[in-house]
C-alpha cells in the first residue's frame, strides 16, 4: 500500500511516498523500518505506542490503535502534528 | 590532604573546539591558537533538539549527538570525522519494554553524555529524560539499559514522576568515571539524588549526606535530593563539587559529607545556578554562574546582572567575575550543560545563555568576551581540545 510520508522523516525514505505491506499498523510500521531502518522508534516509543506529535491517517481516518487492520488498497498518511514553537 | 601541583599544559596542537548544543540544532567553534579568532561551523541538525554534543577525548575525532525534533522521537547521531558527516544509531536509548498491565516508561530524550574510562574506547554512557542509564559499547550504534537503575524499585520510588522533575522533564545526568578505576563511577538525577557506583553500574548507593533539601522537607528521603550538577576534579578524583538546587558543595573522600561551600557567596547573589566548572589542574578552583532562585525562582541572572563567581580556596571566599559582561537588564542564564572549561593555560572558560549568546575569557575568568550571538536557547556547551 502507499505511505504518506512527513517532511521531518524524508531523510529516511528520501521520497515522499513510498510503499510497504502490512495487516495492521503494527505490521506496517514494521516492514517501513525495515525498509528504512530506524524510522519506526522515531514515530513509535518503545512502549509501542504512537509518539504524542506523530499522527497516522488511514483513507482520511485517524487512527489510534495499532492493531488497526489494514487492506492493500488502503492509503496511508503519517502526519507531523502541531508540537510548538 | 596533599593537592596536585599547578603545571602548565596545553593541547597538542594549542587549538580548542567549542562544542554548542542549542534548542534548534547544533554548531561547532574552531578557535585559532590564541582562542581569539573561532570558524563556525554549522548549523548541524537545524531544527533538532540538541541536548548534548560531545568529542570523545580518546580519539579526537568522533562526536556524539544527543537529538530529537518536536515530533519525532529521540536518537543519537555519530559523527567520525568532525562532523562532516554523521550516522544515526541503530538501536537509541530505549527502556524495557512494560509486561502486560504494567505501566512502561517512554526516552524522551537524552540529556547526558559520558565517554567511559580511557581504557574503554568506543564505550560511552548516556543519561535521559526520564531518569534512566544506557551504556554503549559499540561507539554509540547501540544502547543497553542499565537494569539496576532504571528497573529498580528504588530507584524508580526515589525519581518520582514526570511532576516531580524539572519543566522540560526530570533527568539523570552527571555521569562521571573515575579515571583511576573505570568501574568507579557517580551520577545524578533532577530530582533523585547523587549516587555512587564501584562496580560498573551494577549496585548503586546514594551519597546524600550533608546535602540540604527545601525547608520542611526531610533530607533522608532521597527523592528529595536535586543535584542540578556534579563534577569531580581532573587534578584530585577524590573531590567533588556540586550546583545544587539548594546550594553549592564539596565532597572529599574524608569525610564523606558534602559541605555547603555556598554560603560564602555574596547574600543579595545567594547560591543557586545550575552549572558547575572545575579546573583542571587546581581542585581548590571552580566557578559557578548563579541564578536567581528567590520567591517564584525566575531562574534569571540576579538582578539582571549576570556574573560567574569563581573560588580559589576550595570554597573559603568566592569572588565575582563579571568584566565585560552586560552591566545590567540581562535576564537570561546559563542552563547546567552550558558552562565548561579548556585545558590550556590559562584556562578558557565558556558559556552560553537562554539567551543565544556564547560568551569567552581567555584568562581564567577575569575578562568576557561575546563570540557568538543570536544562536538559538543554548542548553550545552562543551570545550574540547583538537588533536
Amino acid at each position: 500500500m502507499k505511505v504518506l510520508i512527513p517532511s521531518p522523516l524524508l531523510s529516511y525514505t528520501r521520497e515522499k511516498e513510498v510503499d510497504a505491506t502490512g495487516t495492521t499498523m503494527t505490521e506496517l510500521l514494521a516492514d517501513l523500518d525495515r525498509r528504512y531502518p530506524g524510522l519506526r522508534f522515531r514515530v513509535v516509543d518503545e512502549q509501542g505506542y504512537m509518539r504524542p506529535h506523530v499522527r497516522f491517517f488511514v483513507n482520511g481516518e485517524q487512527v489510534f490503535d495499532m492493531t488497526r487492520a489494514l487492506h492493500p488498497t488502503d492509503a496511508i498518511h503519517i502526519v507531523q502534528a502541531l508540537s510548538g514553537g | 590532604m596533599a593537592r596536585a601541583k599547578r603545571s602548565p599544559r596545553r593541547s597538542p596542537t594549542g587549538r580548542v573546539m567549542v562544542l554548542v548544543a542549542t534548542r534548534k540544532g547544533a554548531w561547532l567553534y574552531h578557535g585559532d591558537p590564541a582562542r581569539r579568532m573561532w570558524k563556525v561551523d554549522g548549523p548541524h541538525f537545524l531544527g533538532h533538539i540538541i541536548h548534548h554534543l560531545v568529542l570523545d577525548p580518546r580519539d579526537g575525532r568522533t562526536l556524539l549527538a544527543a537529538a530529537k525534533t518536536g515530533h519525532l522521537g529521540p536518537t543519537i547521531f555519530r559523527s567520525t570525522d568532525l562532523g562532516r558527516t554523521w550516522k544515526e544509531a541503530v538501536r537509541p536509548p530505549a527502556f524495557a519494554k512494560a509486561r502486560d498491565g504494567e505501566h512502561g516508561r517512554v526516552v524522551d530524550h537524552t540529556f547526558w553524555l559520558t565517554p567511559c574510562h580511557a581504557n574503554e574506547p568506543n564505550s560511552w554512557y548516556a543519561g535521559t529524560s526520564p531518569q534512566g542509564l544506557f551504556r554503549s559499547d559499540d561507539g554509540g550504534v547501540t544502547w543497553a539499559a542499565f537494569s539496576s537503575i532504571n528497573d529498580d524499585p528504588q530507584y524508580r520510588k526515589w525519581m518520582g514522576s514526570a511532576q516531580d522533575g524539572t519543566p522540560d522533564g526530570p533527568k539523570l545526568h552527571s555521569i562521571i568515571v573515575d579515571p583511576r578505576d573505570s568501574a568507579h563511577l557517580y551520577l545524578a538525577m533532577s530530582s533523585g539524588g547523587v549516587h555512587e557506583s564501584h562496580d560498573c553500574g551494577e549496585t548503586w548507593s546514594p551519597i546524600v549526606q550533608g546535602l540540604e533539601v527545601v525547608e520542611g522537607f526531610d533530607p533522608a528521603n532521597i527523592a528529595f535530593h536535586d543535584p542540578h550538577c556534579v563534577r569531580m576534579c581532573p587534578s584530585d578524583p577524590d573531590r567533588l563539587y556540586q550546583q545544587n538546587h539548594c546550594g553549592i558543595y564539596r565532597r572529599d573522600r574524608q569525610p564523606s559529607t558534602w559541605t555547603r561551600i555556598g554560603k560564602r557567596m555574596p547574600k543579595q547573589v545567594g547560591d543557586v545556578g545550575f552549572p558547575m566548572v572545575v579546573h583542571p589542574r587546581d581542585a581548590d578552583t571552580v566557578w559557578v554562574f548563579p541564578m536567581d532562585g528567590t520567591s517564584v525562582w525566575p531562574r534569571t541572572s540576579p538582578q539582571g546582572k549576570p556574573s560567574a563567581y569563581v573560588t580559589r580556596n576550595g570554597g573559603k571566599s568566592w569572588k565575582r567575575l563579571d568584566a565585560g559582561l552586560p552591566e545590567h537588564h540581562a535576564w537570561w542564564t546559563v542552563k547546567r550543560q552550558a558552562m565548561t572549561a579548556d585545558a590550556q593555560d590559562p584556562v578558557g572558560l565558556y558559556f552560553g545563555t537562554t539567551s543565544g549568546d556564547v560568551w569567552m575569557s581567555r584568562d581564567e575568568g577575569q575578562r568576557w568576551v561575546c563570540v557568538a550571538r543570536h544562536l538559538p536557547e543554548i542548553y550545552a556547551v562543551e570545550a574540547s581540545e583538537l588533536r
